[in-house]
């Protein structure tokens, strides 16, 4: 199966990098799906979004990211992401208590972070 | 006898400074080692949003505002980054130099200098000076996190915003909020250049300077979600946020280089100080001992030249 080299980045590190089959992203526009030999293509990512990665070995890496940018340029595909974490990173406990925030953002963000996590908001 | 409690009581005072002066520097050098890694971890989105940016650049128009050079600039903004804690030696005062002689310049091309200041210690330099402040900010500088750059970009943005033709057309130069309209932002920060050397450096972020380039080969004609305009728009801020964050992180490096340094020559000269005292308080202990001796062989003298009358 054809690969494509995906790199996830954070402003304060890089979360994951490596080969994968697919990537799922929210863009601005709508949910897009990427694959091996995807045209060049920049899309600017929604506040509170999910992006899921599919490497070669099957697994999926989940990570919530808020707000950046995904850039497909030849066979490498890159997550800018304002802040991300990664599924297994997150606390659920506190991302649970800032769902019923006040904050409008903080409240968007919390809820991306429970999705990841695998709960439904 | 009262000279030698003295002394003793001053390298008691001299041993117990001397341990916070050592910690302080065990601390710093630790952190130095933390927020280089910061700086190092925060390389890959700086490289990564340079090259979207320049794919961006070729698609869409290059008369974005934070592109554009004002033919009158008026206010300047500069921004200047100090340290929240003291003990770290010429630090702020090499960063506020350096923005004093900004400022200076600036006056002198005719503009007015607006402070925005990031740090307690330059907020109190200028404070106590009645100078006026427009916003500042502190509590994070030994260790940023993007979104305190995001919070002062993002202030930054807004007042360089303000400045733009159209806004000055819309009204005043200032909006609801009482924002005042800037033409140029200056950042005036502290480079990491080793771990003994730190420079204070003076960039320009805001208008950002055009490179144009001459790539070889054919640019990869990308696909837009939303359209490039709108992308480069959103884009152009978060870029100053960047350059804004690691800024900031290059700062936090050097505030801890500065602060071992300082640390070590104030454990050194406490170590020479102690030892200075050590001989002086041996030296008095002796001469005391000495005058002792003497008193009891004068006193023993004494007795027997009256016993053997």
């Amino acid at each position: 199966m054809a690969e494509m080299s995906v790199e996830l980045v954070a402003v304060e590190r890089r979360l994951w990098s490596g080969k994968a089959t697919s990537v799922v992203a929210q863009t601005t526009e709508g949910v897009i799906g990427i694959l091996p030999g995807h045209e060049p293509m920049l899309g600017q990512l929604v506040e509170g979004g999910v992006v899921k990665i599919t490497t070669p070995e099957h697994e999926t890496v989940t990570a919530a990211v808020h707000g950046g940018f995904l850039s497909v340029a030849s066979g490498v595909v890159s997550v800018l992401a304002e802040s991300a974490e990664l599924a297994q990173e997150i606390d659920v406990a506190a991302a649970r208590r800032e769902a019923e925030g006040d904050d409008e953002q903080t409240r968007v963000r919390a809820r991306s972070r429970l999705r990841v996590a695998g709960y439904s908001v | 006898m009262a000279q030698l409690r003295e002394l003793r009581n001053r390298i008691r005072s001299v041993q117990s400074t001397r341990k916070i002066t050592k910690a302080q520097e065990l601390i710093a050098t630790s952190r130095i080692m933390k927020a280089q890694a910061r700086v190092e971890a925060s390389r890959p989105y700086a490289e990564e949003i340079t090259r979207v940016l320049t794919a961006l650049a070729d698609a869409s128009p290059l008369d974005h505002p934070l592109l554009t050079e004002r033919d009158s600039s008026k206010r300047s903004a500069v921004l200047v980054v100090t340290s929240d804690r003291g003990f770290c030696g010429a630090y702020n005062a090499n960063v506020i130099r350096a923005a004093e002689d900004l400022q200076n310049t600036l006056r002198q091309q005719g503009k007015t200098p607006v402070l925005y200041v990031i740090g307690r210690k330059g907020e109190t330099y200028y404070r106590f000076r009645n100078r006026e402040i427009t916003q500042s900010w502190g509590g994070f500088t030994d260790r940023p996190d993007y979104a305190n750059a995001a919070d002062v970009g993002e202030t930054l943005v807004k007042a360089f915003m303000q400045g733009t033709e159209e806004a000055k057309k819309e009204g005043s130069s200032e909006d609801d909020e009482g924002v005042l309209a800037v033409d140029e932002i200056h950042l005036v920060h502290t480079e990491f250049v080793s771990m003994l050397t730190q420079r204070p450096v003076i960039r320009r972020i805001a208008p950002l300077e055009v490179e144009y380039t001459q790539s070889e080969g054919v640019r990869p004609a990308y696909d837009f979600e939303p359209d490039a305009e709108t992308l480069f728009r959103a884009l152009l801020p978060k870029y100053i946020n960047t350059r804004l964050f690691a800024g900031l992180l290059d700062s936090a490096a050097s505030e801890h280089a500065a602060r071992r340094t300082a640390m070590k020559s104030a454990t050194d000269n406490a170590d020479e100080i102690v030892q200075n005292l050590s001989r002086e308080a041996n030296r008095a202990r002796q001469a005391q001992i000495t005058q002792e001796i003497s008193e009891i062989v004068g006193g023993v003298e004494a007795l027997s030249s009256a016993g053997s009358e």
